[in-house]
């Protein structure tokens, strides 16, 4: 227990503040200014893997690292749909998870958000659309902001997500 | 007939460093997997193919102590359906990979299941279990927390599980058919995304296949380079199942303590290759950028740092009362049972499973590492935990190692395409075990078939025996202890 009291207090504190909106993430629509507002500075995110090849869940996981601290921004990650207000979705959206994830969407109460996060959310990836697989997230669900990379780093997806909340300029 | 007079009777084929290929006839088909099973080898992976024109092949790599044997079965058909033995007898582990093949080539074997693993079309038929008392518990395909997709159905009295059955193929993409639309030179970076936590293990898999069929001598500081990646991709997912587990136990300190030791790795690996992971990096021919000799340094002290802490973390765990409890005998694994169900990697490791590619058959730069074989009998968490702390350090010596005597010259050399219907495989040990990479080239520097490999195919089964007897809420331990691919196995 003292060797753990001492590791927590030689390590301190390492969370960074997080980074500001981008508008240039904003794909589909301009989000009801009273957004942050009525859900405060709590956002309650489920993520949804559509068909990624796990690149983009290491990222979402190490927003939960003491660096990016997700839930000290007042963010956090729900177990079920009906607790959400954004969806985070990863992949390209593959034939065997349309049907799960349109469920999951139609679980989440209005107003929905939706993230589509690296380059398979955003364009189908190397993927692309075949018969297995039926493209970007946009293809299936409305998608809000899109976040390209392989994998997009921690702080591009903090960014999305905080451009999915903010306002418009 | 004993595995060797096989051995001595097949042709080589390009790639890793022993490799064989043997066309048999179907009665051959099955005397081949028996013998290599007498012979204490296991089966590794199986696919098949169809030609437009209706003949069809099926291939059985196998992996045994003399190399990578690929059994070719020759199906000449003419378009009817067709048939082959079998292996699931001897190799529970090829029940799905056959079920798998029918799904993506229409070629059956002879397994009585019938059902399909990876087309969803009908709703799949779980095998029911009938009792006072026993109930189901469906779980997924969208789980509560931050994972992939897949279905886990346990039937269990109380909270005592009497059998879990998986269904997985919920992210099943088309990956071998869209290989087949790639150029060859190209194919390492979908390679590279079959499970993108194992990239640089599948990008060298498929590299080393290219390179074999176009005559390709890997420069040393390549090979050196993609070893001091491959390791840096074992020691980061180590980390983070180290955190996961420690979290999974009750004990929040560990997560918040790995997760950060992990992010210090990767922006260490960050700033000397410019990516935090390392899709990309493993082309063909080499890699894709050089290291200077200072970030080499800097890195080799980031990894040190590291490791200086894990070993302390470690301590921390092995003291704790409450995690030492969750961790000893949950989810245990026999070495009689991993044996019989051929479990690969880390978790056979953990099961006494002394098999290690980068040991066993080793290509360069592991040829000269001496790279320790980490190995223990438990078989529960607690043996697959320590597997994990003995890797993560030996692989940060080997990072240390390996940086501190970077050879001069080349990172990258051009490689051409090979000549069509040339056959190369690949073999790396991933940090979930050794990966395969089967790769047929086609006219005009196209891919005519190009089949990949987890070794979590071998392993899901084997977390569905793990389980047993276990309580329901220990399950997520028990998984993340293994934790498996699924987007390396949905293909």
């Amino acid at each position: 227990m003292l060797k753990t009291l001492r590791k927590i207090a030689s390590v301190g504190l390492v969370s960074e503040l997080p980074p500001g909106p981008e508008e240039l993430l904003r794909v589909r629509r301009a989000l009801d200014e009273r957004i942050v507002a009525v859900l405060g500075r709590a956002l309650c995110i489920r993520h949804v893997d559509a068909g990624s090849c796990n690149g983009c869940e290491l990222e979402i996981h190490a927003l939960g690292n003491p660096y990016y601290n997700l839930e000290g921004c007042n963010i956090r990650f729900v177990a079920s749909p009906r607790h959400a207000d954004l969806l985070l979705v990863t992949g390209p959206v593959v034939k065997n998870m349309e049907a799960p994830l349109q469920r999951v969407y139609a679980a989440v109460p209005h107003p929905k958000l939706v993230v589509a996060l690296g380059d398979c959310g955003c364009t189908g990836g190397m993927l692309g659309e075949c018969p297995a697989s039926l493209g970007r997230v946009s293809n299936v669900i409305p998608v809000d902001v899109a976040v390209p990379g392989c994998p997009p780093s921690p702080v591009r997806i903090l960014q999305g997500i905080v451009t999915a909340i903010s306002p418009p300029v | 007939m004993p595995l060797k007079r096989w051995w001595d009777g097949a042709h080589k084929i390009a790639g890793a460093s022993s490799v064989r290929g043997l066309g048999v006839g179907a009665e051959q088909w099955l005397q081949v997997a028996s013998d290599v099973a007498d012979s204490g080898g296991v089966l590794h992976t199986l696919w098949a193919s169809r030609e437009p024109a209706g003949d069809a092949a099926v291939y059985g790599a196998y992996l045994t102590d003399l190399g990578v044997l690929v059994a070719e079965l020759a199906l000449p058909c003419g378009g009817e359906s067709v048939c082959y033995p079998g292996l699931e007898d001897i190799f529970p582990a090829a029940s799905r990979l056959q079920r798998a093949a029918f799904d993506l080539s229409g070629v059956r074997s002879s397994d009585p299941d019938l059902r399909p693993w990876l087309n969803h079309d009908a709703p799949y038929e779980f095998v029911r279990v009938d009792g006072e008392g026993v109930h189901e518990i469906g779980v997924g395909p969208v789980h509560a927390g931050i994972i992939e997709p897949g279905h886990f159905r346990f039937s269990v009295v109380g909270e005592k599980v009497l059998r879990l059955e998986e269904h997985l193929g919920y992210v099943h993409k088309g990956l071998e058919q869209r290989f087949t639309q790639l150029p060859i030179l190209q194919g390492h970076r979908l390679a590279a995304r079959v499970s993108g936590d194992s990239a640089v293990a599948f990008s060298w898999a498929y590299c080393q296949a290219l390179e074999g069929m176009s005559g390709c001598a890997l420069p040393p500081r390549a090979a050196w380079l993609r070893a001091v990646c491959l390791e840096l991709e074992r020691l980061a997912n180590h980390l983070g199942d180290l955190g996961a587990l420690g979290n999974d136990a009750g004990f929040a300190f560990g997560l918040a303590q790995f997760s950060r030791l992990k992010e210090d790795l990767l922006r260490a690996v960050s700033a000397a290759f410019g990516r935090r992971y390392l899709f990309d990096m493993v082309v063909p021919g080499g890699m894709a950028v050089d290291v200077s000799t200072q970030a080499a340094h800097a890195l080799a002290d980031g990894v040190r740092a590291v490791c200086t802490e894990t070993i302390e973390l470690r301590g921390i765990y092995d003291e704790h009362e409450g995690v030492r409890d969750r961790f000893t005998g949950a989810g245990c694994l026999t070495p009689e049972l991993a044996a019989r169900l051929g479990v690969l990697g880390l978790a056979g490791r953990a099961s006494g499973q002394a098999r290690d590619a980068r040991v066993d058959l080793p290509c360069a730069p592991y040829t000269e590492l001496a790279v320790a074989k980490i190995v223990q009998q438990g078989g529960d968490v607690a043996a697959r935990v320590a597997v994990r702390f003995e890797e993560a350090q030996e692989s940060g010596r080997l990072v240390r190692r390996l940086l501190a005597a970077l050879p001069a010259g080349e990172h990258a050399v051009t490689v051409a395409a090979p000549a069509a219907d040339a056959i190369g495989v690949g073999l790396i040990e991933g940090w979930r075990g050794p990966v395969l990479v089967a790769l047929q080239a086609g006219p005009e520097g196209s891919i005519r078939r190009c089949h990949a490999h987890d070794p979590s195919w071998q392993n899901w089964p084997a977390l569905e025996y793990a389980i047993l007897g276990n309580i329901v809420p220990d399950f997520p331990l028990i998984n993340k202890s293994f934790n498996l691919t699924y987007s390396g196995v949905d293909l």
